[in-house]
């Protein structure tokens, strides 16, 4: 099986997200997994290959198709002791299960003390030519949800230990892996377990004039942005947030301390998405410290576009980064 | 039944026109393919190779007023309905002249005044909205009819069972369907259902059901008229299920491997197009030079619809903005 990967060796986000499945499979037999495609097939991303094989039907169910259906069922699984990691084909399918995601999933321990461990893979965003309905970052709708955890990764480490501590967390955690990513993005991981704890922020690189808050593919943008202001002598910090929700507020707040300008980055459209919330909480919280004002980059409010040159201008570029940090530099 | 004798209550000049529409079909999405390949069509492409026959029967057989809310499969229903070769290639191309002008790719297109719904990822999302629209003709005392469909696979989500139940509460003007191609992208049917025919699931709601042989034009035709007179004489709703065979990938990137060659091979000898050419010269249909010509026609049709495509202009990126609200409410 291709996840059982040299240590030395670079690892895809893909692999990674692979290798975790694999180890927490094999470590506890109450994981197991469902989803349309992905057992026979491997799963439309081919994440699950060769571990129908491994684990046999009853441990890498494909499931009839019907999201709330199989969301549902995990649900079930899980209040009775099981582990269940679902797989959504796309992250814009998981529309169709919302209502036991956020009535089922996100509320039964608060109403009646059932805890629902359960994870949603969702291979979400843009950039990969899918059109309306295969590109969609849909983490806003669930944002607003009190009760489920989100994470979104932007490397193989962060989606190989996030994936672990989901798995591993006692609450519905939705889980988002960015398509562009995949095969994209390679790194060495260590031998050995490890957890990337949800809650905890990353500073992807440190730097002094500029915050850039983001997550998810984003996260490289922003880092490609860096690049082309460290020539100008704008040093840019990069927070990747990891964990949407909840989120870490302590690194958020201490970075814009630092720099007291704060850029917030994402794919989601911009209206009530996440951004709206941590601009929020930095004009409550910061005020004091801000030396400019807080700038939002984000997608127009319209689905995401299929057309080549639609997609381009929807999605954020590395020079709208680079020329909100150079106005911000100039406060 | 011998097809034959059946075929023989379609009249000669539409079986003829039914013929050529799933050569069209058949021509058009090859062109696609092959421009897929070349990397010149990005994204998903999904024909309906081997099963023109469900889109090219059942458009055929509906009247011009009639509302078809297609499914991923049904390209000869945008054919019938007048999208030309050229619209359609525009819109793969991610072209402004395609009919959702560059937002939307493949078969995710859609028109209200052609009486065609556009396509929605979300499988069987459809099925609910047309009987709404066949509701709206029902309150209206119209005579109109809906035609609505959705694969095997998407027969298991909670729309489709949510709109069949509605439409027959209500006994709507509504022809739902499902096209069996035995596969729902690597899922087996029986990995999907626990019953021998989909069919089957049109009992639970009290509605009508027929098995069709889904690569047989004629029959998919005659067995459609039927349904569509039954809705429209107010009896209310009724479920066919075509029974057919996906001869392609899921979609075109998709080397299908957990499909049986076998199957494949046995499918092939039920070739829609073969079966419809076996059955003109059956009837005595096809004059001498009739394929030939058929043949020359669809050939300049698909490479007059290249062209168009490519000369074509794609967006310009601001254009993304336009058309979230809508100024007013056309209908059709
Ligand atoms: C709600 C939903 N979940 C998942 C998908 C991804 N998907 C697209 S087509 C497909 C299989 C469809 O099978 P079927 O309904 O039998 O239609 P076919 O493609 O075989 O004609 C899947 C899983 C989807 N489009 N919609
Ligand atoms: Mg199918």
């Amino acid at each position: 099986m291709k996840t059982m990967a040299q240590a030395t060796e670079e690892v895809s986000y893909l692999e990674a997200i692979s290798q975790a499945l694999d180890e927490e499979m094999t470590e506890d037999e109450r994981v197991f997994l469902m989803g349309e495609d992905i057992g026979t097939y491997g799963g439309a991303f081919k994440i699950t290959e060769g571990f129908l094989q491994k684990y046999g039907e009853w441990r890498v169910l494909d499931t009839p198709l019907a999201e709330s259906g199989f969301v549902g069922a995990a649900i079930g699984a899980a209040m009775m002791g099981l582990r269940p990691v679902v797989e959504m084909q796309f992250a814009d399918f998981i529309s169709c299960a919302f209502d036991q995601i956020t009535e089922v999933a996100a509320k039964n321990h608060y109403r009646w003390g059932a805890a629902v461990p359960i994870v949603i893979r969702a291979p979400f965003g843009g950039g990969v030519h899918g059109g309306p309905f295969h590109s969609e970052c849909p983490e806003g709708w669930f944002f607003h949800s009190p009760g489920l955890k989100l994470v979104a990764p932007s490397t193989p480490y962060d989606a190989k230990g996030l994936l672990k501590a989901a798995i591993r967390d006692p609450n519905p955690v939705i889980y988002f892996e960015h398509k562009f990513l995949y095969r994209r993005i390679k790194s060495v991981l260590p031998k050995e377990d490890f957890v990337v704890p949800l809650g905890k922020a990353d500073v992807k690189r440190v730097g002094n004039d500029v915050s850039v808050i983001t997550y998810g593919a984003m996260v490289h943008l922003a880092l490609e942005a860096a690049q082309t202001l460290a020539n100008e002598g704008i040093d840019l910090e990069v927070v990747d947030l990891r964990t949407l929700i909840p989120f870490d507020k302590e690194a958020i707040y201490s970075s814009v301390r630092k720099t007291s300008k704060a850029i917030i980055l994402h794919e989601d459209n911009k209206t009530g998405g996440i951004g709206a919330e941590i601009a929020a909480l930095l004009a409550e919280d910061c005020f004091d410290c801000l030396d400019g004002p807080i700038v939002r980059i984000a997608p127009p409010d319209t689905p995401v576009p299929f057309s080549t040159p639609l997609e381009e201008f929807f999605l954020p570029k590395t020079s709208d980064i680079v020329s909100a940090a150079r106005k911000l530099a100039a406060y | 039944m011998d097809v034959a004798v059946t075929a023989k209550e379609i009249k000669r000049d539409d079986l003829l026109q039914m013929y050529q529409y799933l050569r069209l079909t058949r021509a058009l999405e090859d062109r696609i393919t092959a421009l897929y390949r070349q990397g010149r069509i990005v994204g998903g492409v999904y024909t309906s190779h081997g099963m023109e026959a469900i889109a090219v029967g059942y458009a055929s057989a509906l009247e011009r007023d009639d509302i078809i809310a297609p499914f991923h499969r049904d390209m000869g229903a945008f054919l019938i309905r007048g999208f030309t070769t050229g619209e359609i290639l525009a819109q793969y191309l991610g072209k402004r002249t395609g009919p959702s002008k560059g937002k939307d790719g493949n078969v995710h297109m859609g028109d209200i005044k052609r009486g065609v719904f556009g396509f929605v990822s979300h499988l069987a999302d459809n099925l609910p909205v047309a009987a709404g629209a066949a509701l709206a003709f029902k309150i209206r005392g119209e005579s109109r009819v809906v035609f609505a469909g959705t694969g095997d696979g998407g027969t298991s989500r909670g729309d489709f069972h949510e709109a069949m139940n509605f439409a027959a509460v209500r006994k709507l003007p509504v022809v739902l369907f499902c096209n069996n191609n035995q596969y729902a992208y690597s899922t087996p049917l029986r990995l999907q259902m626990a019953i021998p025919n989909v069919v089957d699931r049109a009992k639970a709601y009290g509605m009508p059901g027929e098995i069709v042989d889904g690569n047989d034009v004629a029959a998919v035709y005659l067995t459609a008229k039927r349904a569509i007179a039954r809705a429209r004489a107010g009896e209310g709703p009724t479920f066919l299920e075509f029974k057919t065979m996906r001869m392609h990938g899921h979609s075109e990137h998709d080397p299908a491997k957990y499909v049986p060659r076998k199957l494949l091979e046995e499918w092939k000898k039920k070739d829609p197009i073969l079966i419809t050419e076996q059955l003109l010269k059956q009837l005595g249909y096809a004059e001498e030079g009739y394929f030939q010509e058929v043949d020359e026609r669809v050939k300049n049709e698909v490479e007059a619809g290249v062209e168009f495509a490519e000369q074509s202009p794609l967006p310009e990126g601001p254009e993304v903005l336009e058309g979230v609200f809508a100024t007013r409410a056309d209908s059709h």
